[in-house]
């Protein structure tokens, strides 16, 4: 049974059609990318899936669990977690602080008034292997808004981490960054889905990373799936050359 | 943290608790009184209860004076129709205006920015019309008069707070040091936290799993227990409650003492509450303009120190 799937998902605002009856379907452990060209709907697309907004119709099913209806924080509870493409952070926050926020929400301590001295280390032992796991260890107390753009990328996905999802949005990892930072990025992404065996759907305008990092594609165009197949396919299909990859090489 | 921020922490916390703690001392030196020294105590509270809910949430409430006014009206029913107890009134002030927060907010909470103070001045508005207009049970314009705080009874002795100004300061201090520690506590915990992310980034806490308006809405509903206790201290206070205290341009007050003070600081509402007083009690006894002067003062403060005067030390003082 896929993890997600997203099916016949349309999203109107006014006259205007982002989404027009999309649908995918994600396995445990998968890297999906999605891809197309600017006004595709690929963020539109990301906000029906992590319940930023409801689609006009259309079902979205999590781990077999209609999910359509829910409330974007419900969907975190179920194990969904994003980043924007946008950063979106605690810019006045250190790292570490960042990080605790969400690490307290999954370990179910949000409301909770105190925490025993035990439960702090526990919280405190997660966040430690959350900024291992990102290379950001070094820079805990930092404030994040002091940060290189590369690291608050990073620091943004460690909050999402943080949260133990299941699903992993990132809604282009790599926007506005160098060529290293691109790079590093890309070698994150990697080992959080070969060594931590996380499932993630991600946007991406970087071909290169797209193709070094899917296993699988989605090409969006105009609000409806041009085309889906592993990176090899996408590359010799020539609707995807004509509409979009042509045009970027 | 650096170490020196964590020193200038312990310092400003040590000055002010000393200040707080000799003012009976050293207040008439400076051609002060005990009396002024309650109201800075009081006022400040409340303009503490305003920052929990603005500095640390995020929320701007311009309604909160009607808490502050139920807080008062429940003390001196208490006193003059129920029992005459003290500790009791606070409660019955406390609970008024918690429990009217409890309820209003939970019909507020989805508004945001402008909508929602002006939906709090809305409501606080309609307590003070009902204060205003219903003189057989609050006095209406005159507010409420009869009644007086009583002696605080222990069985083997009692502390005369009624007629030693000196014991009514120190009483005070003592509920302000039990609300500011609960205050403290609060923030420093998981949820603390959360509110603090609903401050900095509403979409990133609401991704983060943070239920972004019940969140809120505790914040809301837990300023209006500290501000209706506030406002049962200052009842007792002065023996005395006004309908005024729960007019917005009351709650302007408070937001303007929180403001100039500091409000991404935990203490700078104090301060901010301090000067106010002060200066009205200095300047009323000159001119009727009195509030021109402090108008001044406010704007000098946030063009010259747009984090308030305690928020000059360090660059993100928190609580």
């Amino acid at each position: 049974m896929s993890l997600l799937a997203v099916n016949n998902v349309t999203k109107r605002f006014g006259s205007l059609v982002a989404v027009r009856d999309v649908s995918l379907k994600v396995q445990s452990g998968e890297l999906r990318a999605i891809i197309g060209p600017n006004g595709a709907g690929k963020t539109t697309f990301f906000n029906l899936i992590s319940g930023f907004f409801p689609p006009t119709s259309g079902t979205i099913h999590f781990d077999g669990r209609d999910v359509t209806g829910l409330t974007a924080q419900e969907r975190v509870a179920l194990g969904m977690a994003r980043t924007f493409q946008i950063t979106e952070i605690f810019p006045e926050l250190t790292v570490f602080e960042n990080v605790r926020i969400g690490t307290e929400v999954a370990a179910g301590f949000r409301l909770r008034p105190w925490l025993s001295r035990s439960e702090e280390i526990e919280i405190e032992n997660r966040i430690a292997a959350t900024l291992a796991l990102v290379s950001l260890d070094a820079k805990a107390g930092r404030l994040v808004g002091e940060l290189a753009h590369g690291d608050q990328r990073a620091a943004e996905i460690a909050m999402a981490l943080a949260l133990r999802p299941r699903l992993l949005l990132l809604d282009e990892p790599t926007a506005g960054m160098g060529d290293q930072e691109t790079f590093d990025i890309t070698q994150l992404i990697r080992r959080l889905h070969r060594d931590s065996n996380f499932t993630i759907v991600l946007i991406e305008h970087d071909m290169r990373v797209v193709f070094h990092l899917a296993d699988r594609i989605t090409v969006l165009d105009q609000g409806a799936v041009l085309a889906e197949g592993t990176p090899e396919e996408i590359a010799a299909n020539e609707t995807v050359q004509a509409a979009y990859l042509g045009k970027a090489a | 943290m650096s170490r020196s921020e964590g020193t200038l922490k312990l310092v400003i916390l040590a000055a002010i608790w000393t200040a707080l703690l000799l003012a009976p001392n050293w207040m008439p030196l400076l051609g002060g009184y005990t009396a002024l020294g309650t109201r800075v105590l009081v006022l400040g509270l409340a303009a503490m209860s305003v920052n929990f809910l603005l500095g640390f949430t995020g929320v701007l409430s311009f309604g909160h004076a009607a808490y502050f006014g139920l807080g008062a009206y429940g003390a001196g029913f208490c006193l003059k129709f129920l029992a005459p107890s003290t500790p009791l009134s606070l409660l019955c002030g406390m609970l008024l205006g918690g429990i009217a927060g409890a309820l209003l907010g939970a019909l507020i909470v989805r508004r945001r920015g402008v909508y929602f103070a002006m939906v709090t001045i809305a409501f606080g508005q309609v307590f003070y019309y009902i204060a205003f207009r219903w003189s057989s049970v609050t006095g209406g314009d005159d507010g409420l008069r009869g009644f007086s705080r009583q002696p605080l009874d222990f069985g083997l002795f009692s502390i005369d707070i009624l007629s030693n100004p000196t014991y009514f300061y120190y009483f005070v201090l003592v509920c302000f040091a039990l609300i500011t520690a609960v205050m403290a506590f609060i923030l420093r915990s998981p949820f603390g936290r959360t509110m603090i992310a609903i401050r900095e980034n509403e979409r990133r806490a609401r991704f983060l799993g943070i239920p972004v308006e019940r969140h809120i809405w505790i914040a809301f509903t837990l300023s209006c227990f500290f501000m209706g206790l506030a406002g049962a201290l200052y009842a007792l206070t002065n023996n005395f409650a006004d309908p005024r205290g729960l007019h917005y341009s009351q709650s302007g007050d408070f937001v303007m003492m929180a403001v100039m003070g500091g409000m991404r600081t935990f203490w700078g509402p104090l301060l901010g509450a301090a000067v106010f007083v002060v200066l009205q009690d200095y300047l009323s006894s000159i001119t009727i303009n009195w509030m021109s002067f402090v108008g001044m003062l406010f704007v000098a403060v946030v063009l010259l120190f747009p984090r308030g005067i305690l928020g000059v030390f360090g660059p993100r003082a928190k609580a």
